[in-house]
């Protein structure tokens, strides 16, 4: 029944990186480019959820929204002012270099106005736990609400991607930017849409995190952010389907490592399992295979 | 071309000078009793960050690829170093040869990392190489701090479990003690041989920079498809420089060893936090500039020790004067803007006489 359970943790912290990874492929895909700061708006998302629960006295549901859109405005504002001027840069390293800057920038902005002190993140879900086989193997309401979301964003996201115009347009945009300029299609508007979108994402991924590991600080955002990014690296980059089995094996993967091996060389297996990849089949499970033109 | 050589030999004594001056002013200073403690408790770590810096723009500015596991090499260097003097304390009275030896160690070992890290890694390039680095460096410093070595009269013992499991007999010392790592190192760095280690690492790179083999590496850099059709062999240059610059961030890492006498791999001092301080210093001092690095990494490490009262908005600064002189050096409307209002063209008489 040990198991069972681990492989049940596994997937429901593996929802949450699918959740952040799809952020990181969506970016990816479109822009080109590592949003490092991606794991930081988490961070973000999470302490404005924690506010609106405990100062501004919300109910649950609109304190999400409320980070919702407060990190979809970072988002948009982060793309606006850091990202999109160096989108023709000569040197690629710019914009990475760039994106490692307002990492910083978000940490220590967090750092200023909330301190540098771990809090503890209250658990707002108060479902009754599911109980199987006679009680031996027990399931939180909130693993099943982190699966149950992460399920309904993934469908969500493949409709909007594929049924809508703004959704084509993205997939034009990340197929030929200057063909889809030629088209038409609004370029710039559309990267925007990308990183509002996954920083809305981040923000229901931050609540998720915080609530299933009640533990946040400025820098909470960072390694599950870079742990995502692996996530999406796994399932191949720009790749909705992809972040999702990226996510959730890569979850499964730390769990069993942290049940089975060492909890302290946990991180260093799931950075293992991407050097792996990369060296075995560099564009992951679901990826597309990049011809580089001179 | 003669013109430009003598320019070259020139800002290389620039360099070179400038850190002997510094050297020799700090001297003077400390002879005259004028240095207070605080001030020289930080002139080694300065020589510390500026070989990191140094041998980060190796990577970042010559070579082109953005490394962020450099902590991580330092770590292993630092590790190696110290390891070593405290296996041979007894052995090698002399504290000179002793502290030379160990920072060859710690150079040698780094290397070897560097080396093994880099055949893997320089298959990739950009978002994904710094992604891979950032996860080696990671990774080391997981290792290290579940590793135990222990020493006694039948050789040495290691386990990567904790220190009873190292089945030692009762005279056995442990010398890496898992999350706690060495203490007690022998403290033998000072300010003059961190001079000195800059001295090497600065020869070292700009040697490499202004040779053939160097600018066979800014080749690679600048287009990578047109440096192999003119046959340039791609993968041995950058094993090349990402060996030699690991190689010299380990001696940064020996020479962090033997200053303070505790050493452990926290992510305070060998994460990718640190990593990224050391990209701070390359980005900030200009990417490819040799000199611009130990200037940014004193200037930046002074800086904020001096201004205590600062420390709380320090990392905050940092953060925007990196996205600032990433935009205003990088973004394609900058360049033009500074094309456009450049000193040269204001003074663009005065410059054509000089061309002429």
């Amino acid at each position: 029944m040990s198991f069972l359970s681990y492989l049940i943790n596994g997937v429901s912290l593996g929802s949450i990186y699918a959740i952040i990874a799809l952020g990181y492929t969506m970016v990816y895909g479109i822009a080109k480019m590592l949003n490092f700061a991606h794991g930081d708006v988490i961070m973000i998302g999470a302490f404005i959820v924690l506010n609106a629960l405990n100062v501004m006295n919300l109910p649950l549901i609109p304190a999400i929204l409320v980070a919702v859109v407060g990190c979809t405005v970072l988002g948009i504002v982060i793309e606006r002012v850091a990202y999109r001027p160096l989108r023709n840069a000569s040197s690629p390293l710019a914009v990475l270099i760039t994106a490692i800057g307002v990492s910083y920038l978000l940490q220590n902005v967090a750092l200023l106005i909330f301190g540098a002190d771990t809090v503890s993140f209250p658990n707002k879900i108060t479902l009754p736990a599911l109980s199987l086989a006679d009680g031996n193997l027990v399931i939180s309401s909130v693993t099943i609400i982190t699966i149950v979301a992460c399920i309904v964003i993934m469908a969500g996201l493949m409709l909007f991607i594929n049924k809508t115009k703004a959704g084509q347009a993205m997939l034009a945009v990340s197929e030929d930017k200057g063909a889809a300029q030629l088209m038409g299609i609004n370029v710039d508007g559309t990267i925007a849409l990308t990183f509002a979108i996954g920083s809305a994402l981040a923000a229901i991924a931050g609540f998720l995190l915080c609530t299933a590991y009640p533990s946040l600080n400025p820098y909470t955002g960072s390694m599950p952010g870079i742990k995502a990014f692996v996530a999406a690296v796994f399932g191949g980059i720009g790749s909705v389907p992809g972040a999702m089995i990226g996510g959730i094996l890569l979850g499964i993967i730390e769990i069993f490592a942290k049940a089975y091996i060492s909890s302290q060389m946990a991180d260093a297996i799931v950075f293992a399992v991407l050097i792996v990849v990369l060296l075995v089949k560099p564009t992951g499970l679901l990826g597309k295979k990049i011809q580089e033109k001179v | 071309m003669g013109k430009k050589l003598n320019k070259t030999a020139k800002s290389n004594a620039v360099t070179y000078g400038m850190v002997v001056a510094a050297w020799a002013v700090m001297m003077v200073l400390q002879s005259q009793g004028m240095v207070s403690n605080s001030i020289s408790g930080l002139l080694v770590p300065v020589c510390i960050y500026s070989i990191m810096a140094v041998s980060l723009n190796l990577t970042v500015g010559i070579l082109g690829d953005l490394s962020l596991g450099h902590a991580g090499f330092m770590c292993v260097g630092a590790f190696a170093s110290a390891l070593f003097t405290n296996l041979t304390v007894e052995a090698i009275p002399a504290t000179w040869l002793r502290f030379t030896l160990a920072i060859l160690v710690g150079a040698a070992v780094a290397a070897v990392f560097g080396f093994l890290i880099a055949i893997p890694v320089l298959r990739l390039s950009g978002d994904y190489l710094a992604i891979v680095t950032l996860a080696f460096g990671e990774i080391i410093k997981n290792f290290l701090n579940i590793l135990y070595v222990g020493k006694d009269s039948h050789g040495l013992h290691v386990s990567i479990k904790d220190s009873m499991s190292l089945g030692m007999e009762p005279d056995g010392v442990v010398i890496i003690k898992g999350p706690q790592g060495i203490t007690g190192t022998s403290r033998d760095a000072t300010f003059t041989i961190g001079i000195i280690l800059l001295l090497i690492a600065l020869f070292i790179v700009l040697r490499l920079i202004q040779s053939r083999d160097g600018r066979a590496i800014k080749a690679i850099r600048d287009n990578r498809i047109a440096a192999e059709s003119i046959g340039i062999h791609i993968t041995k240059y950058k094993l090349m420089a990402f060996t030699i610059s690991a190689a010299i961030a380990g001696m940064g890492g020996a020479l962090y060893a033997h200053n303070y006498s505790s050493l452990a791999a926290t992510s305070a001092k060998f994460g990718y936090n640190m990593s990224i301080m050391f990209l701070v210093y390359v980005v900030l001092g200009g990417i490819g500039n040799i000199r611009g690095s130990v200037i940014a990494a004193t200037i930046l490490y002074i800086l904020p020790e001096m201004l205590r009262s600062m420390q709380k908005y320090r990392m905050l600064i940092y953060a925007i004067v990196l996205i600032a002189v990433m935009l205003f050096s990088w973004s394609p409307a900058a360049q033009q803007f500074r094309e456009r209002y450049s000193l040269k063209r204001l003074f663009k008489k005065n410059t054509e006489k000089e061309d002429a």
